[in-house]
């Protein structure tokens, strides 16, 4: 098998128009997931007998594969994008609605009392201290999920919604390894470039993690 | 409301139709099959993620790596590596490689992660009662570590059971085989089938691992053993 570079020299840019297209399809659902999780997680912590409900609808959805998942929307939603974003939306929330919950539960006692000490209302609180102590948790789960829903992305190309799944099948279709691979390790590349933007994004949410690393 | 029964009652009268049970392309062949690719790339993915798991959680050693090399497997798109590897050499073995690289990282990671966790205090003890570094590893570390270990295990078993429907778009069998011939013979009945068969098949191996765990796992970590 040889590698066609040439190709690739010849296709750049619609391979990145297609990895363009994956990204939006892969990290929007992400997004919303996110918006999602983020209430219900402070109302299962606000209420603790919603979490076990909750935690298991999400995992129902988890256990249902990404392409059955597909299948099912169409009939509401038809061959178009939002098929293939329900879904991922769907499974980012088993990793995101538990990682937001435990997170709120690692705000020490102590701190919370302290900041009512200096009165903070319940809203000020939840905004000023607890979700930024929360966000190294959170953020470790949007990157479980993000990688996971880049990656799930190329399935939806069966629907006609793939990103660079399309590059993946064409080159099945043509036994043409070179757009498989090419395909392939773009998704790898844009899985590592996220995962690595979200850890930046986790250290400038969080300045007084790297300042405690510097003093002791 | 009307569509769901509408999907049940399609999905009830193909499961029922006697044709579906007979045969290569019958239920029970294609469940036979499913079961295989599952149950082999699990086992394989089983016995290298916790013999590493172990490994690396036991000593301490190369977790860093360990844990970024696993998570980078994550990003690993499984249907461009099937087709990948099928399109260079046709036959079932790529499929299971594929499933083997999707189910190792879950199981490594909560391997790993659960023997590390475990409590240092504990694991002196079991050093102090006369324990070698292998008497710790199984006797200590290994129990306590369980839960953990289950989780992994039952997220890769479901991610494969998911994902093997992949293994029929390259042509070979499983359940996955009901879901693309729907697609491509615009037979929605038939996806609808072999999704319901997929989603159940899912369902059964949360059962079975949640009966694992109440099974295995010391009732002192579940938290259900009575303090008195």
């Amino acid at each position: 098998m040889e590698f066609d570079w040439d190709w690739i020299a010849r296709n750049t840019d619609s391979l990145g128009e297609h990895a363009l297209v994956h990204l939006r399809l892969a990290l929007l659902p992400v997004l919303f997931g996110l918006l999602i999780a983020l209430p219900v997680g402070v109302l299962c912590r606000r209420w603790g007998w919603l979490y076990p409900p909750a935690l298991t609808i999400a995992n129902v959805f988890y256990a249902i594969p990404s392409l059955a998942l597909f299948m099912i929307f169409i009939q509401y939603t038809g061959l178009t994008a939002s098929t293939v974003m329900i879904p991922l939306t769907l499974y980012s929330l088993s990793v995101l609605v538990p990682n937001v919950v435990d997170g709120l539960a690692s705000v020490s006692d102590p701190v919370r009392q302290a900041a009512t000490a200096m009165g903070f209302g319940p809203l000020r609180r939840l905004l000023r201290v607890e979700l930024p102590i929360a966000v190294p948790i959170v953020i470790a789960g949007t990157r479980v999920a993000a990688v996971s829903s880049i990656s799930l992305v190329a399935v939806g190309q069966l629907i006609g919604q793939g990103g660079l799944g399309y590059d993946i099948i064409r080159g099945y279709q043509l036994s043409f390894p070179t757009q498989i691979i090419a395909a392939t390790v773009l998704i790898v590349l844009l899985a590592l470039v996220t995962d690595a933007i979200l850890v930046t994004v986790q250290r400038l949410l969080t300045p007084w993690a790297r300042v405690r690393g510097k003093v002791s | 409301m009307n569509d769901l029964w509408n999907q049940i009652d399609l999905f009830w009268t193909w499961l029922t139709a006697s044709s579906q049970w007979e045969g290569d392309d019958g239920i029970p062949h294609r469940t036979l099959e499913h079961l295989y690719y599952t149950g082999v790339a699990l086992f394989a993915a089983a016995v290298i993620g916790l013999a590493l798991g172990l490994l690396v959680g036991h000593t301490g050693r190369g977790g860093f790596l360990a844990v970024s090399v696993a998570n980078v497997a994550r990003a690993i798109p499984t249907f461009g590596l099937v087709l990948f590897i099928v399109v260079i050499d046709y036959s079932i073995t790529p499929v299971l490689v594929a499933l083997v690289a999707l189910a190792v990282p879950p199981i490594l990671v909560n391997t790993f992660e659960g023997v590390r966790g475990v409590d240092a205090d504990a694991k002196d003890a079991a050093r102090g009662m006369g324990m070698s570094g292998w008497g710790v590893l199984w006797r200590a570390e290994l129990p306590m570590a369980l839960p953990l270990i289950l989780l992994g295990l039952r997220t890769s078993a479901i991610q494969v059971v998911a994902t093997a429907t992949i293994a029929a778009y390259p042509g070979f069998g499983g359940l996955g085989r009901y879901i693309i011939d729907g697609l491509a013979r615009n037979d929605y009945q038939l996806v609808v089938g072999g999704t319901v068969l997929v989603v159940l098949l899912a369902l059964i191996v949360q059962l079975i691992f949640a009966g694992l765990r109440r099974l295995v796992v010391s009732p002192g970590l579940l938290g259900t053993a009575r303090s008195s």
